[in-house]
């Protein structure tokens, strides 16, 4: 085992001010159990889950409320003790509507006895039997991984126990864990890093009996030397190929096709292709600690450590709590707002999601919560592309944003996609960042990519319809 | 100077000549008929028959692979016309004209956010679904209004009205708006039902003063469920269109206020 | 009755929700401030009417500008400085003693013209001050193609003059003139053309803003480390006239790149962002474009001066030079 520096460094990329000394050096807390938690049937990628409980039931802590549904699909577990008093369509941060079970976790079924030690914490009251794993064998290891409900928790959700299975004939030869955590404000996987390193350990070594043997490459940006020291304690004496890489600060680092080159010097090809395909397999460190628990302890994945920090919040912390939590309760736990939030993020704030309300819940991948007053916000215009260049220089996956935007104000889709390759767009948000005119570029580029998406199923439904005649 | 005149002339004859021969022998064969149905449809090219413009449809008309009476902008007596060039039967089309069941402005809708992005309804919808408090109105950022190839739709306080004079029912803002509350109804109906929230009145309330509830007073006043003039989907009140109420007086009789017997409604109520 | 709305309401907008701390106005002031130096640097050589001239092309910008978006019926954009940076440069670029009621005519042009009759900044094909350079020297030949000398109020008598390029275009003509053409370049009375450090500090003929290099090249300098231009474009007219100018012979390297319009056109013209390419590649073929062009026009060509032609050729072939460089995206298959 050994730290190294990246050899890699992709062109483009951006340096937001990174803000994360507001809530580096908080250690994580668990937060009470709230009252009500709004749990969703859509907190990964993929089709929702099918609810299986009615309104009236008592549930227990992680037992099933939501089956997989689907071949890309996650299943979903109570995250406490409770009654079930609705089960309604609940708009998530990106506006749209899933069906969310609403749990009352104050109400107690009658004859029953104490309310359980749910709280959020980990490893009190197994669900699930613990299993060893040195002795278990890949497929009950990964069957585990399915029915903790385990899914990505950097962000994009992608459901664990699929991306661990790769189709035959590919073969995983790097295992990465992405500790890059490259968006400004954010430093749960920090902490996690920090605190858990021994977890994290434990979850390779169950990653890779069930990917077989491959490489692992820990990738951290240099700005977190304290969780690179934490994780080469945990590490010191581990067998096999296994190496620290230390990445420069730059965003986005995190973004898996670049954090695959910077690591490994590997380049994923344009969609469909996938990471496996150059033999990668890329994980973020709170899904690492995740399957660990699942796994030695039982513990499926119900409550995850969120950031909530801003300057318009009284205390920024890294909290521990249940999925469903409403972000009201988050902020009332870092004792409240101060002065006047202009904007709440839920996410980073280079590719979160501006949300109307705190009745918003948490899922299994909200990674942070943001109240950002309005000296930190800006406004956008509607001014004319200058040409410049910014965004040019900025794009990571070296597209040309400007004439995209340009190709997406004159609704010329076509040439925004075949000329400019506009689907090959990670909306990370470089090149917003730097537009002298104050563009929302990422927003045009978005627009095309729905569009282009809607056009493509459309074709397809045709497709299937005359097929079918 | 006279070889000039000589010259030019024999230029000017020759390339006269060679065009005689061109126009005789190497034209391009089309069915006349092609001409005479272009000329008989309006020319507005809005596309609302699905094809490419009025001579697209003039070709797939005249070879017989598409229906008569597909243009709505032409409507009764285009159809006529085309049916007479043809020799076919004329089948009678009714005039129908775009209407946003909405009229929930922002002095009468509350907004949950101040949206800074693209003013466009499709874009708005996906920034956190709008930054509307009912999910199911009108946004008002111009989707339709910016597709109408006639001008017909105007915004004005954050709601889209349709100004029933100047549509020609192509159908096209019915595909362009994101939250599909514009319906294509017939152009000699009065009275509408201007919202589409099927939650019920508490909630809808909660989000706008002037939504429907559900309160079923228009079928009452209307001659009851018999009479057929309304349908409801959840606590939405709908206007049965093949079978519409006549009486103006159950627009006032409304007490959300969000019915219409406005026949230009250029102004919403 | 319109419901009660919640207390607090957070803007909705797409991500990104963080932003550099760039604008429009900003960038603007940084060229204005990298021009300071030749500015000064002019109105030091040429005296009073290079201050009426910079003064008169300026404020007619802002004033046409501000006439012309009001005309338009669309939003006044004075407050981003462009009208301010096209009226310096197109200052900079005429003779200090050009007659004002001309720089009027020019500065209107400029703006009126070049810029809002296609839509204001951003929508523009070509480099406004040049597009205007280019109409006062068709229809105001005699007045732009005759400079004032530096310190023309020491000797009165003598106070107009060609620029050296004039005399330096002969020497392109004969092998008959290669005796003529000096190395060390320090023989004025013998043959007309400045010493090397007049050229580089600007004690030569020539217009209000071209003939300081060392002025030039601090602001270049500093555009350069606040990041508003890169070097590509003038590093490659520069090095191209350099090269161009080594292989043709006549004048010296030195002369042909510090002479006329080239410091002034690579740093501060070329690399205007909307007319020039976005790329990287694409600014490297423009300027060997433009350098190649400039030095074509002044060796065949019917004006000593080939740098505003040779850029306005180069803007209107931008679009084109876009489209070829194209950036390759990240992981994209080889056809």
């Amino acid at each position: 085992m050994r730290t190294v520096k990246s050899n890699f460094k992709f062109k483009g990329g951006v340096h937001p001010d990174y803000n994360k000394e507001l809530a580096r050096d908080k250690a994580i807390e668990t937060l009470p159990l709230p009252a009500e938690l709004v749990v969703s049937m859509s907190q990964h990628l993929g089709a929702p889950a099918k609810c299986i409980v009615k309104v009236g039931d008592f549930v227990k802590r992680g037992q099933l409320i939501g089956e997989k549904n689907g071949f890309i699909s996650v299943c979903v577990r109570a995250p406490a003790d409770g009654k079930v008093t609705a089960i309604e369509k609940r708009p998530g941060p990106t506006g749209g509507k899933a069906d969310a079970v609403i749990l009352d976790t104050t109400a107690k079924e009658e004859g029953s006895g104490e309310q359980g030690t749910g709280n959020g914490e980990r490893g009190t009251g197994n669900v699930l039997p613990p299993l060893d794993w040195k002795a278990a064998s890949r497929e009950d290891l990964l069957k585990r991984v399915e029915e903790a409900g385990i899914c990505g928790m950097g962000g994009a959700g992608f459901p664990t126990a699929v991306k661990l299975n790769p189709p035959p004939g590919k073969r995983c030869e790097y295992l990465i864990l992405n500790g890059a955590e490259c968006e400004p404000y954010l430093t749960a996987d920090f902490r996690v890093m920090l605190e858990r390193a021994d977890r994290i350990r434990v979850g390779v070594e169950i990653m890779r009996k069930i990917l077989g043997q491959c490489a692992v490459r820990i990738a951290v940006e240099a700005n977190k030397p304290e969780a690179i020291a934490a994780l080469e304690k945990a590490f010191a004496d581990i067998e096999g190929n296994v190496e620290i890489v230390v990445l420069p600060v730059l965003y986005p680092q995190g973004s898996e096709k670049h954090q695959i080159f910077a690591t490994v010097g590997r380049v994923v090809p344009e969609p469909p292709a996938l990471p496996i395909d150059v033999g990668c397999v890329v994980e973020n460190v709170g899904t690492v600690a995740a399957i660990a628990d699942a796994v030695e302890k039982g513990e499926p994945l119900l409550s995850r450590v969120t950031t909530v920090s801003g300057d318009a919040v009284a205390e920024p912390k890294n909290i521990l709590a249940p999925c469903g939590t409403k972000y009201a309760d988050l902020v009332a736990f870092c004792g409240g707002e101060k002065g006047t939030p202009a904007k709440v993020i839920s996410g980073g704030t280079m590719m979160g999601f501006a949300v109307p309300s705190l009745e918003i819940a948490t899922t299994r991948t909200t990674s942070g919560l943001l109240l950002l007053s309005k000296n930190r916000v800006f406004q956008y215009g509607s001014g004319p592309c200058i040409n410049c260049g910014r965004c040019v220089r900025a794009c990571p996956m070296n597209l040309n944003p400007a004439e995209i935007s340009k190709a997406v104000e004159a609704d010329d889709i076509q040439s925004a996609e075949v000329d400019y390759h506009v689907m090959d767009c990670i909306e990370c948000g470089a090149c917003s960042f730097g537009c002298p005119e104050y563009r929302t570029i990422t927003q045009m580029c978005r627009r095309a990519k729905n569009s282009i998406r809607a056009r493509i199923a459309a074709e397809k439904a045709k497709a299937a319809a005359a097929a079918g005649k | 100077m006279t070889i000039a005149i000589v010259v030019i002339a024999g230029v000017g004859l020759v390339a006269a000549i060679a065009l005689a021969v061109a126009d005789r022998y190497l034209s391009v064969k089309e069915d006349p008929r092609i001409g005479m149905v272009t000329a008989a449809l309006p020319g507005a090219n809005c596309g609302g028959c699905g094809f490419a413009g009025c001579d697209g449809y003039a070709r797939a008309l005249v070879a017989g692979t598409a229906p008569n009476g597909a243009c709505a902008a032409g409507g009764e007596a285009c159809a006529a016309a085309v049916a007479k060039i043809l020799g076919v039967e004329a089948t009678a089309t009714e005039r129908r004209v775009a209407l946003v069941k909405c009229c929930g402005t922002r002095s009468e809708a509350i907004r949950v956010g101040d949206y800074n992005g693209i003013c466009d309804c499709n874009v708005a919808a996906t920034t956190a679904g709008g930054d509307k408090g009912c999910t199911y109105g009108c946004l008002g950022y111009g989707a339709c209004a910016n597709v109408c190839p006639k001008g017909a739709i105007s915004i004005s306080d954050g709601l889209a009205k349709v100004d029933k004079r100047l549509c020609i029912g192509c159908g096209k803002c019915v595909k362009a708006c994101p939250k599909h509350i514009i319906e294509l109804v017939p152009a000699s109906a009065t009275i509408h039902v201007l919202c589409a929230n099927p939650d019920k009145g508490p909630a809808v309330r909660k989000v706008c003063g002037v939504g429907c509830m559900g309160c079923h007073l228009c079928e009452k006043n209307s001659g009851g469920k018999e009479a057929g003039h309304f349908t409801f989907q959840g606590f939405l009140a709908k206007v049965n269109y093949e079978n519409p109420p006549t009486d103006e007086q159950i627009v006032a009789k409304c007490p959300a206020k969000c019915m219409a017997a406005d026949p230009h409604f250029e102004s919403g109520h | 009755m319109k419901p009660k709305e919640t207390a607090e309401h957070f803007i909705l907008s797409s991500s990104p929700h963080a932003h550099a701390k760039s604008s429009v106005s900003r960038i603007m002031l940084d060229v204005v401030i990298a021009l300071l130096p030749t500015t000064a640097a002019g109105i030091w050589f040429f005296g009073m009417p290079a201050v009426w001239t910079i003064a008169t092309c300026v404020t007619t910008c802002i004033v046409t500008e501000a006439l012309c978006r009001l005309a338009m019926k669309r939003d006044n954009t004075i407050g981003d400085l462009s009208a301010v940076v096209t009226g310096l440069l197109l200052a900079l670029n005429l003779p200090a003693g050009i007659p004002l009621w001309m720089a009027v005519v020019g500065s209107v042009f400029a703006i009126g013209v070049a810029k809002q009759v296609f839509g204001g900044l951003g929508m523009n094909p070509f480099n406004p001050a040049l597009a205007a350079r280019a109409f006062m020297l068709i229809s105001f030949t005699g007045p732009m193609t005759t400079w004032l000398k530096p310190f023309w109020w020491r000797t009165p008598d003598a106070v107009t003059t060609a620029t050296p390029l004039a005399t330096m275009k002969t020497w392109f003509v004969a092998e008959a003139t290669a005796s003529a053409s000096p190395h060390g370049l320090c023989d004025k009375a013998a043959t007309g053309i400045p010493c090397l450090w007049d050229m580089l500090i600007g004690n030569m003929p020539g217009c209000i803003g071209e003939v300081s290099a060392i002025a030039l090249a601090i602001g270049a300098v500093y555009l350069l480390v606040r990041k508003v231009i890169t070097w590509h474009i003038p590093v490659a007219f520069i090095a191209t006239v350099f090269v161009y100018s080594l292989i043709a012979g006549g004048a010296p390297a030195m002369a042909q790149v510090l002479t006329g319009g080239v410091m002034i056109g690579a740093c501060f013209m070329a690399t205007d962002y909307v007319t020039s390419p976005t790329t990287a590649k694409g600014k490297l073929v423009f300027g060997v474009g433009c350098g190649a062009l400039c030095m074509v026009i002044r060796q065949f060509g019917g004006y000593p001066e080939g740098c505003s032609f040779a850029i306005l050729i180069m803007n209107s072939v931008c679009p084109l030079v876009n489209r070829w460089t194209q950036p390759k995206p990240f992981g994209a298959r080889k056809k």
